[in-house]
């Protein structure tokens, strides 16, 4: 794995999105040939803190996107299996993810894929750990019964199957996670850590993230910032023609 | 013609790089329009999966709903109370000149008239809907002729009237129809008012207070038998006084029925009222802060004398004076110079200054739905502006109905 540390949110944050734009680019997309990118997904649609609208706002509204190109796991589908069935055939059919994007929870849980989770599972309906609850409560104004407690989720096993993965981790109630995830064993209660098993996984994250790791592994990695920070500078564009 | 999110065939528009005011605040965000309606781009994406087919770049600039003026007597040598046997034309006129000030909607005003008036001129002035043609028609305000004698201002004492004889009945005598009718100002504290309010209010017309010498218990009276309005506060009323407020009073009185606002109307331009006397209203009822030009005939007409019916009027800047002489002659500020110089005055913050001439009349009409924000679904009359609140363009149902000419072309 790659892991890369920088001093604070934001840095890590730009930092991450210098690293995508560039695999973009450097993919060379096209009319015939598609970036695929994956991201996790979540909540029931038009509730007021969907995963929809929250999609729309921070990304979608920002980008010249052709609706048809994205596609979102719908909470609201009559037949949630076939909903979780057929999104594992879409991304079969656009010839798999070429970059998955996630975060970790404080459990160490990547997308919706609680402790217990089957490392190699596939696109399913997953009841929600009291911790994912308690951690989502912020976007309910703090009442617990409002938070939804069932989610559909991509599966460990299908963010596995993508060609390369990145995993963001800020903030210090994450970094227990982090140290599960990389300096202790493959384990499905930590399910983030199935990634040491990816050939091509990068962590990027901040210094309070890292509060839990050995002062060996961290020196380790930052000492190879000069080697990671060649792969967000220079920054290309698509204008460029490159 | 307009549909809703639901007319699917007609093209959808993006309005980029611009601020919009929405909610309150102003939002780095684009406005989505079809069908003459404001489009929730969410909706479009997810559920019908498509993107605009045009868009329209807006430089940076602010868009803001269409300015509501309720009170305007006329303009560019129109008197919307003469009558002649085409008001239409009239009304017509000031409707398209007045799109240039960022107007979108407004209501004809008449001031104190004969019967004879009223029956000729109301059913030339029907509610229409804005376009290319001109602001939209929101229907009459009738600022007269029950009002008091004593504070009638310019109004023609030969023709005040009282309803203390049959109330509702002398109303209707004396207007004729009230199809067109959506305002009517007068003073409460004659006779049997509470009768006509009542029954006016039951019409869904909106009662207004004004010209009067009411203290602050008949105003409030009004305002409980469904009064909503203060005709052109401080202007042809009896001054606040510490132990009677008068009609002034409203904006603080705690007699209003529960969950009623108050709107009251103010002319801000620079000279009809002191701008401390605008910040203590402001400050004291700043939801209730409604922007009106209350202009004449004389506007648009620029600097010098002009003749209008039988006055002469001197016109300099933004303020007209019966020629020859010191005294003011009715306002003549336009729209969009009231808003610049409320907000100057005041301090108030862009949004608020926008609000005051567009969300708040549009709640004062009970059509805050659809008129006087940039909701979605909300009809899309909104003004396009720079930085200092001037009026770059003006678009009603989302087609544009005037331009800011670019210099240098």
């Amino acid at each position: 794995m790659r892991l890369v540390i920088l001093d604070n949110y934001d840095l890590a944050s730009e930092w991450a999105a210098k690293y995508i734009c560039n695999r973009i680019i450097q993919f060379r997309p096209g009319k015939d040939r598609y970036f695929t990118l994956g991201l996790p997904t979540g909540l029931p649609r038009n509730h007021p803190e969907s995963y929809h609208s929250y999609m729309w706002n921070n990304f979608f509204k920002h980008i010249d996107i052709d609706p048809n190109n994205a596609h979102i796991l719908d909470g609201n589908a009559t037949d949630l299996q076939a909903e979780c069935e057929s999104f594992e055939k879409k991304i079969k059919e656009a010839g798999g993810i070429d970059l998955f994007v996630g975060g970790i929870g404080p459990d160490g849980h990547i997308a919706f894929n609680e402790p217990g989770s089957s490392l190699v599972s596939r696109t399913r309906l997953k009841t929600l750990a009291m911790d994912t609850i308690l951690a989502n409560a912020k976007y309910f104004d703090g009442d617990l019964s409002k938070v939804p407690t069932m989610a559909l989720t991509v599966g460990v096993g299908t963010v596995m199957d993508a060609r390369e993965v990145m995993i963001l981790i800020t903030g210090a109630h994450k970094a227990f996670a982090l140290y599960k995830a990389i300096e202790e064993g493959v384990n499905h209660m930590w399910t983030v850590s199935a990634f040491q098993q990816h050939p091509r996984t990068i962590f990027v994250c901040d210094e309070d993230a890292t509060l839990e790791l050995r002062v060996k592994t961290v020196k380790y990695f930052k000492g190879l910032m000069h080697v990671h920070n060649k792969l967000v500078d220079p920054l290309y564009s698509m204008k460029e023609g490159n | 013609m307009r549909g809703g999110q639901g007319a699917a065939w007609a093209p959808v528009l993006q309005f980029t790089n611009c601020r919009i005011l929405r909610g309150g605040a102003l939002l780095r965000e684009d406005l989505w329009v079809r069908g003459g309606r404001v489009l929730d781009p969410e909706k479009l994406f997810f559920e019908e999966r498509r993107v605009a087919d045009e868009q329209r770049d807006c430089g940076g600039c602010i868009l803001a709903p269409g300015f509501i003026d309720v009170q305007i007597n006329g303009g560019f040598g129109v008197d919307f109370s003469q009558a002649t046997e085409d008001v239409g034309s009239g009304v017509a006129l000031v409707a398209r000149r007045i799109l240039s000030h960022g107007v979108t909607s407004f209501c004809p005003t008449l001031v104190t008239s004969p019967p004879e008036v009223y029956h000729k001129v109301l059913p030339q002035i029907p509610v229409k809907s804005g376009g290319p043609h001109g602001a939209g028609v929101l229907g009459v305000h009738l600022e007269g002729p029950f009002i008091s004698r004593e504070k009638r201002g310019a109004h023609p004492e030969a023709h005040l009237r009282s309803f203390e004889a049959n109330a509702f009945q002398d109303v209707l005598a004396t207007y004729g129809s009230l199809d067109n009718v959506r305002i009517v100002t007068l003073a409460p504290e004659l006779g049997r008012s509470h009768e006509v309010i009542r029954a006016l209010t039951a019409l869904g017309i909106c009662v207004s207070l004004g010209h009067s010498v009411a203290d602050l218990g008949t105003a409030e009276e009004a305002v409980q038998s469904g009064a909503s309005f203060i005709t052109h506060l401080f202007n042809a009323m009896l001054p606040f006084h510490h132990r009677d407020p008068g009609i002034v009073g409203l904006l603080t009185s705690d007699q209003l029925p529960p969950g009623r606002r108050i709107f009251y109307g103010l002319i801000a331009d620079g000279t009809h009222t002191n701008p401390a006397a605008l910040r203590i209203a402001h400050r004291a009822h700043p939801q209730g802060l409604v922007l009106v030009t209350d202009a004449v005939p004389a506007l648009g007409l620029g600097n010098g004398r002009h003749t209008l019916g039988q006055q002469e009027v001197e016109v300099d800047g933004l303020t007209a004076y019966v020629a020859g002489t010191k005294t003011l002659s009715g306002s003549i500020a336009p729209m969009d110079a009231c808003v610049r110089y409320f907000l100057q005055a005041t301090g108030c913050g862009v949004e608020s200054a926008l609000e005051a001439a567009s969300l708040h009349p549009a709640r004062l009409l009970g059509l805050e739905k659809h008129k006087g924000t940039l909701d979605f679904g909300a009809d899309a009359d909104f003004v396009v502006l720079d930085d200092c609140l001037r009026v770059r363009a003006t678009y009603i149902s989302g087609e544009l109905v005037w331009q800011a000419e670019v210099a240098g072309q």
